[in-house]
Parts: structure tokens; sequence; C-alpha cells
């Protein structure tokens, strides 16, 4: 990249992050508001560096007790079973279900961990100002956008379990601790997703970061 | 031509005229700026509406029913929720509450009120506003996750006890179709072309 592309922040834009319409705001320091939409008009969204790595972190907390502490207890004629996820995982697994438990291997464990690590990578390429690959690193943003929500997936089948196996005193399920620190890992991940703005990992290496990171 | 700068990418530049049905990507970052949809606020009206019906028919029979020992039971996604906080779970059950009924409801709502309220321009304001909450919910809305999630308990209780799939699932599955078409055919832009600018 020879020189610098024209944004629209460098020409003195700003661009309506709710209905897109650019407009030139009066003071550069306190854009104000859209005059189509009304919107809060920002050059870049504010500290969303911050934020994200407050979420990003937090989840990475969450994670833990998310794969240690069981989902699912079963009670089956007075003896009681605790499955994590993994044991989630291996319970599809060994009753022959393998594609099945290579999908909720894949939503509950791979991409939570692969989230984390993406927007890590991120966030610190952006701060550090990284340049270069730049394209890749908006594909794997969108990326991380596109398949954050199927982590729920675990949440959808403990779920559904618990409310049809309830054939007391027979058997029945209930649900463990894990699934509260699993559902937070998922929603944490989204919202920091949401609040990263994917134009900082352009303006890295522009000079344009410490102003609005 | 109208000039943009690109969401991902804040990249200024000018839109082309777009044919129908052809879209417009960012040169730098390849992200989609503008389609061109073939009647961007009828055709989503039409399936919003069906999503609306689809919607009610989803909530109201049972996703599945189980039998063992000469017991049967059924559930729905209300009953799913209910039972979560019954068993001690109620922020999880609020979260499946939230991405299973309140996004996809909210967002089938707002859309309907939204598309309803652009057919005439000048729109008021308040369309703009019910359009970013829209845009907020939809992320939340989860019904191709859901189904997954019921698919594959229903695999796994199927190694308990008899298990049948009801019509709920199959509505859930159409809502998940409708969804996917009312983004693909609806253009917010159209929305927004027609609210007033207002003054503050």
């Amino acid at each position: 990249m020879m020189a610098t592309p024209l944004t629209a922040a460098r020409a003195g834009l700003v661009a309506c992050e709710t209905c897109d319409l650019l407009s030139r705001p009066v003071d550069a320091a306190e854009p104000g508001y859209c005059p189509r939409c009304s919107g809060a008009l920002e050059w870049r969204r504010p500290h969303s560096l911050q934020y994200t790595w407050a979420l990003v972190i937090a989840a990475a907390i969450c994670y833990v007790p998310a794969n240690v502490l069981p989902v699912l207890n079963t009670t089956a004629l007075g003896s009681t079973d605790s499955d994590t996820i993994m044991g989630g995982v291996m319970l599809l697994y060994t009753t022959g279900s393998w594609p099945l438990a290579l999908i909720v291997l894949v939503a509950s464990v791979m991409v939570p961990l692969g989230k984390l690590i993406a927007l890590t990578y991120l966030l610190l390429a952006v701060q550090r100002g990284w340049a270069g690959g730049n394209r890749e690193k908006t594909r794997l943003f969108r990326m991380v956008e596109f398949i954050g929500r199927w982590s729920m997936l675990d949440v959808f089948v403990d779920t559904f379990t618990v409310a049809l196996v309830q054939l007391q005193p027979l058997m029945s399920v209930e649900p463990g601790p894990g699934v509260l620190f699993f559902a937070a890992v998922v929603v944490l991940t989204m919202m920091a997703a949401n609040s990263f703005d994917s134009r900082l990992i352009w303006d890295a290496g522009t000079g344009r970061v410490e102003r609005h990171g | 031509m109208e000039t943009v700068a690109c969401p991902e990418c804040d990249l200024l530049q000018r839109l082309p005229q777009l044919p129908v049905g052809g879209k417009a990507r960012c040169p730098r970052c390849g992200d989609t700026l503008a389609t061109n949809p073939t009647d961007a606020l009828d055709r989503p009206l039409a399936l919003v509406v069906a999503a609306a019906i689809v919607f009610i028919v989803a909530n109201t029979t049972a996703l599945m029913g189980l039998s063992a020992v000469g017991r049967h039971a059924s559930t729905t996604i209300v009953g799913g929720v209910t039972e979560m906080w019954q068993q001690g779970e109620p922020i999880t059950a609020l979260i499946v509450a939230f991405c299973a009924l309140i996004a996809p409801g909210g967002y089938i709502l707002l859309m309907l009120t939204v598309l309803l309220a652009a057919r005439r321009p000048p729109a008021r304001p308040w369309v703009g506003e019910l359009l970013r909450w829209a845009d907020a919910m939809q992320p939340w809305a989860m019904g191709e996750v859901m189904i997954l999630g019921i698919l594959v308990a229903l695999i796994k209780i199927a190694e308990l006890a008899t298990v049948d799939p009801g019509i709920g699932m199959f509505a859930v599955g159409a809502l998940v179709v409708l969804f996917t078409s009312i983004t693909v055919t609806f253009d917010p832009r159209e929305v927004w072309k027609r609210i007033a600018h207002v003054r503050r």
C-alpha cells in the first residue's frame, strides 16, 4: 500500500453507523447526530478496544467453569450422572452419532475458543499497529461475527433435553451450573464482536488509532 | 451516484447505479455496500407476514414429544424456558427466552411496522428508530441454531426413549428459511431514503 487511501475520516466526513449517511460534522471533537436518522455520530466507536478487551477477558474467565462444571445432571432410578460439555460430546460419539458429536464439539468447544483467540489477535493487531493482511483480518472478523451464534447450540440442546426428560421418579434431567457459564461465554463473545469497530483494523498504522481507539 | 463510506473500513467511494439483483462491494475490504433487490419493501413484507404466522405456530405447538413406559410428554419453546427457570437456572432461562422468543418475535414485529410505515414516503423519523432496533435484534434471533439444538436433543434422547418430532419443530425450520429470505430481499437503504430529514 503506497498512498494512504482516502477514508471518510481523512476527508473530514462521518458515516452514520445506523443509516450509512455521510455527513460533515460542524465540530470535529463532537460530531453530534446524524441529520437523517438522528443516531449519534462517531468517527470510530468510542472506547471500542477497551470494551472489547473487557468482554473478551470476561468471556475467557467464564470459559473455564463452562467446560469444567457439569451442564446436565441425569437422575435415573436413583443414581445421578453429571455431564460436562465434553462429556456430552463423548456420549454422542459412543452412541454412534459421530457427525453430531463433531458438530457439538466444533460449536461448543472450538468455536468459543477460536473466537477468543481471533478477537485477542485482532485487538493486539490494532493496538500494536500491525499493518498488512488487513483484508484477511477483516475476513477473520467477519467469520467471528458469523459463527459466534452457533455456540449457543449446546444451551438449546440442554434446555430442550431438560424440558422433555421429566419422568419422575424414573428418570429426570436437570441443568448443571456449567450451562450458565457456557451461555455467558456465548453472550459475552457476541457482545465483544459487536463492540469491536472493524474500521480500526484499517486505521492501524495510519496514526489514527491513538486518537480514536 | 451516491458517495458512501464503507461501514467496515471507512473507505470513501462512489456507488455505481446498480442493476436489479446487483450488489456493490468495497474494493478494499470486500464488504457488501449495497444491494438492489426487486421490490425491496413488498417482498420482505410478504415474508414478514408469513414469518409472523409461522412464529405463532412454532410457539403454540409441541416441538417434540417423548413416550416411555406408557407415559407421554411434550415440550414447547416456552416450556423449555420455564423448565430451565424452575430447575434453578433463571439467567440461562432468560438468555434462551431472549434468543428463541424475544429477539425473533421482536424482529418480526419491528420489521412489520417498519415495512408498513415505509410504504408511503415520507416516512416518519420513528420508523428509523424502529429499524435501528430491528437491526439490533437480528443477531440475537437464533432460529437456525435452535433447530439444530432441537435435532441434537432429539437424537440424544432417542437413545433413552421413543421421541417424535412435533409440528413446532417444522415451524421453527420454516422460520429459519423465512428469516434468511427476509434479509436477502430487504434493502434497508430503501427505507432510509424514504425517511424525512429531521431538524434538530
